[in-house]
């Protein structure tokens, strides 16, 4: 393979780079806020190009070794394609909502566009990533970049303390990732994933057995799977809503995508190893984000372990470790992202006369009666987060429990969906605030153009019309999960 | 003779310490700081250990990597924790819990 050949399959992550660094160039000149939102439309075209340079290879279904550019370093599959095109789609919905929510406080500036492009490059280069060093570097780039948008609002107490228990114990999941991937390195003799899978055809030792739980460890806390999901709500609550948004969304695809990676195609010769591991922490999920989102306030908080829950569920398709719960992990995540930006778009929507932003559950009270649109579309939201039937989201939820039937996990399954009522509880409590309580009247705020824009479009995938795409969306994913079991 | 083992040891107590430093310590973000960078050490330590024992040039080219990211790791959260300091006077560990729950 030629060096013009690995440029060309590395051209999104190119494209982000450059851009981004023009970009930033350009933002050292931006004056009024009208440059900031100039250059966030740009970011916007950017991530719109680069989904479009991958999406033929999700089409193909490619995979082989014409697909890995600089000797195997970097892979651009039809999985990574998949992935990515999540990716950019929540990285764009993050940067349409910025605007409108910085202006108010006169703090929106160009670096955010910026951080946005820096971080959707290292989460494309975390899921095109076929071996430990591409994974770490494109974790890292990704995480340098949240920790510094976490902490956006300089001015505001809650944002900067946001930031820095991101920065710490996002650091502290680098750290044991690292360590695991020192002692997986040093007892198979490579970092190649294909390499140390066959290493571990034979068996597996105590070092590789300490490096697959370490990596799994700060991979978990990446996702934000219990046990290791405790900087979840309170940085979800802190950052700016926006940022929040891009949070759940874009970081969780490529996190649970390098998770798929690692488990199905590096210790993929070792199922019975991780998927007890992997099974604890999707049970654990689910009951305690169901649990703990049951006495929260914030509405913000809420989504957080409404995020924590539904990565339980995800998970349920990783232990099955079959293409069929693979290929049902990848079509459960187009719907979460769907469902999370409808969920915080719908939060940034709420305002009071003032134009504040209204994150408690009580202020919503009756919110039905003044808001009848924005009332039934987080309605929408909160009974498809619930996986209750008509609605979309219930499709993501069935195709990962069918899956882990079909593998034979049916305790698991039974004890996820007996879990997943618990979740149901504190869903439907939104909507009954909403509707059946007596009217706060505190949201009655106008809401940007934009805002309605992309919760109208997110309600209407998640609505009954999204079961049209069932079939085009489940080819894709099984083509692009069939990827990871090539090998 | 000192084999690969005693460095495994040696790193392993080395990320042990640093984890107990970011848990254990009550006084002062800035300890964490230090933790977090000892931590990354003791996998450098790790990786160049195994990279001699197995006469294998990757584990050396990680540790430059670690090294580089970890330099960059430092001067974002000592950015962060100026920020935090500017909007509330201290940087005491006990005092970052505006949000709870």
């Amino acid at each position: 393979m030629d060096w013009s050949q690995s440029l060309r399959l590395v051209a999104p992550e190119l494209l982000l780079s450059i851009a981004g660094l023009v970009l930033l160039l350009g933002s050292a000149w931006a004056k009024a806020e009208r440059d900031a939102r100039v250059i966030t439309w740009l970011a916007v075209a950017v991530l719109a190009g680069c989904a479009a340079l991958v999406a033929p290879a999700l089409w193909d279904g490619a995979h082989g070794p014409d697909r890995l550019a600089f000797s195997g370093l970097y892979s651009a599959d039809a999985f990574a394609s998949f992935a990515k095109l999540l990716i950019y789609a929540a990285a764009g919905a993050s940067l349409l909502v910025a605007p409108a929510f910085f202006d108010r406080v006169r703090a929106y500036r160009p670096e955010y566009p910026v951080l946005v492009l820096f971080a959707a490059m290292g989460m494309g280069i975390m899921v095109s990533a076929t071996n430990l060093l591409t994974l770490y570097i494109g974790l890292e780039l990704n995480s340098l970049a949240a920790y510094v948008l976490a902490a956006f609002l300089r001015t505001d107490d809650r944002s900067a303390e946001a930031g820095l228990k991101y920065f710490v114990l996002g650091s502290l999941a680098s750290g044991i990732l690292l360590f695991g991937i020192s002692l997986t390195y040093g007892f198979t003799g490579t970092i190649g994933f294909t390499g140390i899978a066959s290493a571990l055809q034979g068996g597996l030792s105590t070092g590789a057995m300490f490096g697959l739980v370490f990596v799994l460890a700060g991979l978990a806390f990446k996702i934000s799977a219990v046990p290791f999901h405790m900087w979840t709500p309170d940085v979800y609550e802190g950052a700016p809503t926006p940022v929040t948004t891009f949070f759940a969304s874009a970081p969780k695809v490529a996190a649970l995508g390098l998770t798929m990676i690692v488990a199905l195609q590096a210790f993929g010769t070792q199922v019975a190893a991780w998927q007890p591991i992997v099974i604890f922490a999707a049970l654990a999920s689910i009951v305690v984000g169901a649990l703990g989102a049951i006495g929260q306030t914030n509405l913000k908080r809420l989504l957080a372990y409404s995020s924590i829950n539904n990565v339980g569920f995800l998970l349920i398709g990783l232990a099955a470790a079959t293409p069929q719960g693979a290929a049902g992990m990848l079509v459960y995540l187009a719907i979460y992202v769907a469902m999370t930006i409808g969920g915080f778009v719908a939060v940034l929507m709420l305002k009071d006369a003032d134009g504040n932003p209204v994150e408690e559950l009580a202020d919503i009270a009756g919110l039905s009666r003044h808001r009848k649109v924005l009332a039934a579309c987080l309605a929408m939201v909160m009974f498809s987060l619930a996986g209750i039937p008509p609605l979309f989201g219930f499709w993501g939820k069935f195709v990962v429990f069918q899956a882990a039937v079909q593998a034979g996990l049916i305790p698991l399954a039974a004890i996820g969906i007996a879990a997943s009522v618990i979740g149901a509880f504190y869903y439907l409590k939104v909507v009954k605030v909403m509707y059946f309580d007596e009217p706060a009247n505190k949201a009655v705020g106008q809401s940007d153009w934009v805002h309605q824009a992309l919760l109208a479009l997110c309600a209407l995938f998640i609505s009954p019309a999204g079961y049209l795409l069932t079939k085009c969306l489940g080819a894709l994913a099984a083509s692009a999960a069939a990827v990871l079991f090539h090998a | 003779m000192i084999g690969v083992e005693h460095y495994v040891v040696v790193s392993s107590i080395l990320f042990v310490l640093g984890v107990l430093g970011i848990f254990l310590n009550r006084k002062n973000v800035i300890i964490i700081l230090m933790a977090i960078e000892l931590i990354l050490l003791s996998v450098n330590l790790n990786l160049v250990a195994f990279s001699s024992f197995l006469g294998d040039l990757t584990g050396q080219i990680f540790a430059m990597f670690v090294l580089t990211v970890a330099a960059g790791e430092a001067a974002i959260g000592l950015a962060i924790l100026v920020i935090y300091f500017r909007g509330r006077g201290t940087i005491a560990v006990d005092d970052v819990n505006r949000m709870k729950g």
